[in-house]
């Protein structure tokens, strides 16, 4: 079972990761955005970071709930609505609970998603974030280590794809050929949900 | 590549600062990142509050003041505020007679300012909204986040601001800011890209003797890269693309933009060649303004902004206007 401890873990490692990949978000958006994925988000983890060892939320819908907040707050851009909305729908979806298991979290992320396809409009296949967290999602019913395979893979399979939300979409087809920034961190939200799992032997 | 400041962490609070001590009749508040007329609330008057990414300055925090914006919420470089930053201007500004928020139309601005809608509405205050979407280079389609927001938003500010320093209600304010947007187009052009201070390097890589057609206000790549131009032909290209789009039926405001790193000495020789094609084509000119005013950071290039203005568009246009970056008549 995953407890407040689990989240804010999955959260620290998430802030951690943001933060060795900070450049290399930065360059994809670069190619086909506004050069600024990786520092945005940085800042948004970072916040939610000091957030979460100041306020120590005490149930996994707690800490996520916080940690959307503070993106929302901090982030600005699309990245901040789209992931703290990810964040705080899915906190909600958790409930009181103050353990909750896999299959829950996977209904729970599955809402938060449809959250983040509803307020950005997004579909599957417009080289967005959403093409990482859909299969993630689909996965984790098979374990955690299936989900980040399959955020990886996802977020490498907008390589060829036209973008058709978000700013990367003015470029039209001069879009195809690079990987999308959003989809490539959420692939690492992802991979540090399954870093935390395998940390604890889930 | 060099610049002047000291770290990127801090350049927008630093440029608030020095905004700050330039510019008394200003209320800035640094560590909350909002711009706010010195006088506000003003009595009886609908308050205008408008913001997006720092790096288009003068825009948005050179808008404020009498006869244009109530309020500014400047983000981080090229990224959109966040909703508690409106929110806040929203509370600071608001007389009573309600709030209209001026959002360009990229999907980061359209939902923070969502949310601050939400945020402030939950505090009583009435809130209307005009997206400013005048870029001719985007498609609009469903395969494109639609078009972008760029000159014409200067258009938009001073209009609507005008019209809520005569006192008109909240309806009537947003919907002479919805008029001057869908009647104003524009096309902008890229003889360099810019670089954001946190990236340190071009945004993109433009190569010598190439211009990039079609750009936004990001350092985005255009549409279309072509051999170099000369002003007149870049002009003939600019201003056919915002006559394709909107053919004229009354006379014109021109904006002839500068991105940043285009001298003035080349803007007001490319404005000669825009009147140029003007004439040829026929639209008569009823105002010109020439200068940098939605910039791109460093980026070298031109837009061109045109508004078909009615009398009475242009009566409000020519009103008092007090601010940083655009004052005449007080």
């Amino acid at each position: 079972m995953l407890d407040a401890d689990f989240f804010r873990r999955w959260m620290t490692a998430t802030a951690a990761s943001v933060d060795r990949e900070a450049e290399r978000l930065t360059a994809l958006d670069s190619a086909i955005g506004d050069a600024d994925h990786g520092s945005n988000l940085q800042r948004g983890f970072t916040a939610v970071a000091a957030a979460l060892d100041k306020e120590a939320p005490q149930t996994p819908g707690a800490v996520l709930i916080l940690a959307g907040r503070q993106l929302i707050s901090t982030v600005g851009g699309a990245s901040g609505p789209l992931y703290g909305t990810l964040l705080r729908r899915t906190g909600k979806a958790l409930g009181d609970a103050t353990e909750v298991g896999a299959a829950q979290l996977a209904e729970a992320l599955r809402a938060g998603v449809d959250g983040v396809m509803a307020l950005g409009g997004a579909a599957p296949g417009d080289k967005t974030m959403i093409d990482a967290l859909v299969p993630a999602v689909d996965a984790l019913g098979t374990g955690f280590t299936a989900a980040r395979t399959a955020a990886e893979e996802g977020a490498q399979a907008t390589t060829p794809l036209q973008a058709r939300k978000g700013r990367a979409s003015y470029l039209g087809e001069r879009s195809i050929g690079h990987q999308d920034p959003g989809a490539t961190s959420s692939a690492l939200l992802i991979a540090a949900l399954a870093d935390t799992a395998e940390a604890d032997g889930e | 590549m060099r610049m002047l400041i000291n770290v990127p962490e801090t350049v927008v609070a630093d440029a608030l600062r020095g905004m700050a001590a330039a510019y008394p009749d200003l209320n800035v508040d640094v560590e909350n990142r909002v711009i706010v007329r010195r006088d506000a609330p003003v009595a009886g008057q609908v308050a205008l509050v408008s913001g997006g990414g720092s790096g288009h300055e003068p825009l948005h925090g050179g808008f404020v003041g009498p006869g244009m914006l109530s309020a500014a919420c400047p983000g981080e470089v090229f990224t959109s505020p966040v909703p508690d930053q409106m929110a806040r201007a929203a509370a600071a500004v608001d007389s009573g007679a309600g709030v209209l928020f001026i959002v360009k139309n990229y999907t980061g601005d359209v939902l923070n300012f969502d949310m601050a809608a939400e945020l402030a509405e939950d505090e009583g205050i009435s809130v209307a909204k005009v997206l400013v979407n005048d870029d001719v280079a985007v498609t609009d389609s469903l395969y494109t986040a639609g078009r972008r927001g760029t000159g014409a938003t200067l258009f938009v500010e001073k209009i609507a601001g005008a019209a809520a320093a005569e006192g008109q209600p909240l309806e009537r304010v947003e919907a002479v800011g919805r008029q001057v947007n869908e009647n104003s187009r524009s096309f902008g052009v890229a003889l360099s890209a810019c670089t954001t201070p946190a990236k340190g390097s071009p945004t993109f890589d433009l190569p010598d003797g190439e211009l990039e057609l079609g750009i936004g206000i990001h350092g985005e790549p255009g549409r279309e890269r072509r051999p170099m131009m000369t002003s007149g032909e870049i002009a003939d290209f600019a201003v056919n693309a915002v006559l394709e789009d909107m053919p004229p039926r009354n006379p014109v405001l021109v904006l002839v933009n500068g991105m940043g790193a285009t001298p003035l000495l080349e803007l007001f020789g490319f404005n000669a060649e825009v009147q140029r094609v003007l004439r040829e084509r026929g639209v008569a000119v009823a105002r010109t303004l020439v200068g940098n005013y939605v910039t791109s950071l460093d980026m070298a290039g031109a837009s061109v902004t045109l508004c078909q203005a009615d009398e009475e568009l242009l009566r409000l246009w020519d009103a008092p206007v007090r601010t940083p970056a655009l004052r005449w008549g007080m």
